[in-house]
């Protein structure tokens, strides 16, 4: 999911370039320095093995400590247990209040919120993918991952606005909480699964809390920025009437900042969202399970028939929070005739009287019959396309060739390269694109958090999935921004590709895990092919969005001036949206580090497969290392993607 | 503006009122079932289910049972098997069903901490190996003879095992001594992780389709021969504690009768649900009977399960009374 939460920076004109030389030449001197003492020290072309320190014992040790002491330690038993018992307690409390309501009650009830907050079509278009649910066989799941998804997302914004209200309050706790929340939005959510379940135990408590853990951050930061963004005249005016610090935080910026607060909540109902199908590996249940179980019977049908709810509930939670920022930007009164209370009272006798009625004539379990199998139609499908795409075409020849060749001529020689430079060269080289692009503290971040893998001890592996995001990224980006420019030009073609964008964004990852093998065999390729299908539409979105946003009148003068739709393009289009261009970069990179595990689950090996090594094996020390080296590996590529002015940017 | 000043309170009170429903003493953490099991007042057993087929049909069967003779609800979730001994021990799943054997786990949960019960034998042996496909197996005879390996390399290489053959492995949260045995037997061969289950069928099917050689870790019993037959190579024969040292490994995989485990508490006070779960044991033909029905027939788990419930009384009737 992107989450954009910076505003456009402004182009670098020359002057900034005067000042990149200097940064070069200041970094050159200092490697003349450093480098032979280094060489002499720790002379190896690999990390050094003197610098590494080994962690997997005391590790190992915690874990077994945690799995010894869990029944009886006071921390576990007047804490953790808590915490994990209110969990428990409030999804089973949402679970049967939705069984009870059963499918017509529930189906009605979304129909009659949507239709209050957005109007008749969103309410139509809310029932209809209730009941597809249904239709798919999937009431009881979607129930289920529904349950998990009220108290998860209900818990994060709670936890994201508080942090954000203390962020946008207090300058010193924005300064403390913001590399926290960067990490947290790095972090890949398989690095804390292990040790959330194994604190709270396998199932639904652990995969509650990671979703907060993984959705808060977005709600912080747009908390903070509204906060931080409320109108000075508004603020001098309530403080002139003489209210107190706390009034004029509840009357005045709170309700200034209601529109970020409510990007907020959409941000992190779309990220707990993608979480569904990641926590069900530690046993979340639920849809997410389901997607599972049909991918390890490698049964796409199944999975995809699971998948679609998921995709349902993301689209219609997506509009229905944006309708309900549009509603509250709106200035014009509610013109519809059951406003306010008496629309709500409606909607919930209405309510009522579906459930209680459809309950009377046939109970509340989706009736067994109304079942659509659509598991077998789209199995045939994938065979007919895997068969005839995989070798032999004529001419340009099979996925399965051109997967060979891309590992051998782009992954082999990017990775041998990588592995093959002094290690001391490539926090240089780190150091330098960091501190070119960004300020003296990016570089110092990126070089840290390189230096962190090597400390690690997983050196040669981070390479090795280095090698993978790069050329994943290179891809991504080269497709995204010819589909953005082609977007940009093309109303048409926008509108067109806007659903498929929407889908591809939602599905869950695992859903192209088998196809993708059987395109491309099982290795590196298939997982750079994954990591290029989950990254690529967040690029083509900010690609085309740049583009169009592009001053028309330079566009206009530069027509004036007899420039070619070619001129156009290079010299006034893409220099103008340079700022949206790089952070389409820094977000590829970003999304592409986000399914790394996803490739270890077909093959990549190095890092994803470490991760998915620990927690399936219950190893903390291989997991949480491959985790961390991950996080570094995403700082550090963060830093050296991130435009300046993204980070100097007061609140974002 | 009123919404938001009582917000406050509001949350208050629902957090003081949840811990008020918790209780004030200690909160046990191994007495935590899922939020989904027993709703509605329907009696509930949740079992796991592993990433493989078979494991898929004893929980298929024994669900069936459950349901349709003992009227229980079931729940099942998909756990990879050090994780589901974690969950098994903590009361969130109530039986694990085929298990290839974890002994630092029974160690610590069946002999130490006593939270997990054995459940006994599950009637099928389990046996992990080296396999080539029958087609290439029949070309060239001497393939299944790990002496022999060597000479094949060269046809067994991709464009993942660099200049060497590829022996491919699948999920990594199965048994394997595979990049030990190529090390301690001379091979030329290098391990290439499938990183799971799903996408080393895959791949399997797709070399089948082309009748390109593979050798891959593969194991008994499982729905795949019936779809790409496949003939083992042979290692050098397993001998007790000939894998003990995982560096010096050079001997083949034992054959391992699966045990299957339950959960203390529910062992105790399942009733008869864990009285079913503890009698249940059948052969490598009923499981693979069914796995078949679910993999290759694409029936649905339950519609497997039974099929051969109506047609297999006598066996299941054993393990009711």
């Amino acid at each position: 999911m992107a989450t954009i939460t910076a505003s456009a920076p402004l182009s670098l004109p020359g002057v900034l370039k005067h000042r990149a030389v200097h940064k070069l030449l200041l970094i050159a001197v200092a490697a003349a320095v450093l480098v032979p003492l280094a060489n002499a020290r720790w002379a190896s072309g690999s990390w050094p093995g003197a610098l590494t320190v080994d962690v997997s014992e005391p590790l190992a040790k915690t874990s077994d400590w945690i799995i010894d002491n869990r029944d009886s330690h006071p921390l576990f038993l007047y804490f953790f247990g808590y915490i994990s018992n209110a969990v428990v307690l409030s999804v089973r409390a949402v679970y049967l209040v939705l069984l009870a309501a059963g499918w017509a009650g529930v189906t009605a009830f979304a129909g009659l919120v949507a239709w209050r907050v957005a109007g008749v079509r969103l309410a139509l278009g809310t029932a209809a993918a209730f009941l597809a649910c249904g239709l798919l066989g999937m009431w009881v799941p979607t129930m289920q991952t529904l349950a998990v998804m009220v108290v998860a997302v209900l818990t994060a914004v709670v936890v994201g606005a508080l942090l954000g209200l203390a962020a946008g309050l207090s300058d010193r706790m924005d300064r403390a909480l913001r590399p926290v929340l960067d990490t947290m939005q790095v972090l890949p959510a398989f690095a804390y699964l292990l040790p959330v379940a194994l604190v709270f135990g396998m199932g639904v408590p652990a995969a509650v809390l990671a979703t907060v853990v993984y959705a808060a951050p977005p709600m912080a930061r747009l908390t903070s920025l509204g906060l931080r963004g409320a109108d000075k005249e508004v603020l001098e005016a309530v403080e002139s009437l003489g209210s107190t610090a706390r009034q004029r935080l509840l009357t005045a910026r709170i309700p200034l900042a209601r529109k970020e607060l409510l990007l907020g909540v959409n941000q992190t109902i779309m990220m707990a969202l993608s979480m569904a199908v990641i926590a069900s590996i530690i046993g979340a249940g639920g849809l997410g399970d389901r997607v599972y179980q049909g991918l390890s019977t490698v049964d796409v049908g199944a999975a995809l028939a699971a998948s679609i709810p998921i995709v349902l509930l993301a689209v219609i939670l997506d509009r229905l929070t944006g309708a309900a920022g549009e509603r509250l930007g709106a200035t014009e009164p509610d013109q519809r005739r059951l406003r306010g209370r008496a629309g709500w009272g409606v909607a919930a006798a209405a309510t009522v009287v579906v459930a209680v009625a459809v309950r009377l004539l046939n109970g509340t379990d989706w009736p067994s019959g109304w079942v659509v199998a659509i598991a077998e139609p789209v199995n045939t499908a994938k065979d007919w396309m895997v068969d005839h795409l995989y070798t032999g075409v004529p001419v340009v020849g099979g996925t399965a060739e051109w997967a060979g060749h891309f590992t051998t001529w782009v992954l082999d020689p990017l990775r041998d390269g990588l592995q093959g430079l002094p290690w001391w060269s490539l926090l240089l080289i780190v150091a330098a694109l960091a501190w070119v692009i960004g300020t003296w503290r990016t570089a110092l971040t990126a070089v840290l958090a390189l230096a962190a893998i090597g400390v690690l001890g997983v050196w040669d592996k981070s390479l090795d999935t280095l090698s993978q995001v790069l050329a994943a990224v290179a891809v991504t980006v080269v497709l995204g921004f010819a589909i953005g420019i082609a977007a940009a030009r093309s109303r048409r073609l926008e509108r067109q590709l806007r659903p498929v964008l929407d889908v591809l964004q939602t599905m869950p990852q695992f859903v192209y895990l088998i196809p993708v093998v059987a395109l491309f065999a099982v290795g590196r390729a298939p997982a750079v092919a994954a990591a290029v299908v989950y990254a690529l539409p967040a690029v083509v979105r900010i690609t085309t969005q740049g583009l169009r946003q592009v001053d028309p009148s330079a566009m206009e003068s530069a027509r004036s001036l007899g420039a070619t739709t070619r001129q156009q393009l290079f010299q006034v289009q893409l220099p103008l949206a340079r700022p949206a261009l790089l952070l389409a970069v820094n977000q590829g990179v970003v999304l592409v580090l986000a399914v790394v595990v996803i490739g270890g689950l077909v093959g990549g090996g190095a890092l994803g497969y470490d991760a998915v090594f620990g927690l399936a094996q219950g190893d903390l020390a291989t997991g949480l290392v491959a985790g961390t080296a991950m996080v570094c590996l995403g700082l550090m590529l963060d830093r050296v993607t991130q435009p300046t002015e993204r980070r100097t940017k007061k609140g974002a | 503006m009123r919404f938001r000043t009582t917000a406050l309170p509001a949350l208050v009170a629902g957090a003081s009122s949840l811990l008020l429903l918790t209780g004030c003493g200690a909160a046990d953490m191994t007495k935590q079932a899922s939020p989904f099991a027993n709703a509605q007042g329907a009696k509930t057993v949740t079992l796991s289910v592993q990433s493989w087929v078979g494991a898929q049909a004893n929980v298929a069967v024994a669900q069936y049972l459950l349901e349709h003779k003992l009227g229980y609800r079931v729940d099942t979730v998909q756990i990879d098997e050090v994780p589901a001994w974690d969950a098994l021990s903590q009361g969130r799943i109530d039986a694990l069903m085929e298990d290839w054997g974890h002994p630092e786990e029974e160690q610590r949960y069946v002999a130490d901490k006593k939270t997990i019960t054995r459940g006994g034998d599950l009637g099928v042996t389990g046996h992990i190996g080296w396999f080539v496909p029958t087609y290439f197996a029949k070309e060239h005879p001497d393939v299944t003879d790990w002496k022999n390996l060597n000479k094949y390399a060269s046809q067994l290489r991709t464009a993942e095992s660099g200049g060497k053959g590829q022996l491919m492995d699948g999920s990594p949260s199965y048994v394997t001594n595979d990049k030990a045995l190529v090390k301690n037997l001379n091979l030329d061969y290098q391990v290439v992780f499938a990183g799971s289950e799903a996408a080393q069928i895959t791949q399997m099917r797709q070399f089948a389709k082309e009748k390109k050689p593979f050798l891959t870790y593969w194991y008994t019993p499982q729905w795949l021969f019936k779809k790409v037959p496949m003939t083992e190579v042979k290692l050098p024969a397993y001998k007790e504690g000939c894998d003990a040292d995982p560096e010096k490994v050079a001997c083949a995989y034992p054959h391992t009768p699966l045990q299957k485990y339950l959960n203390t508490d529910f062992a105790k006070n399942g009733g008869k649900a864990a009285a079913l779960l503890k009698k249940f044991k059948w052969t490598t033909e009923d499981q693979n009977e069914v796995s078949l029905m679910i993999a290759d027939q694409k029936l649905s788990p339950e519609e497997a399960a039974k099929k051969w419930v109506d047609s297999h009384e006598s066996t299941w009737k054993a393990w009711l009374s």
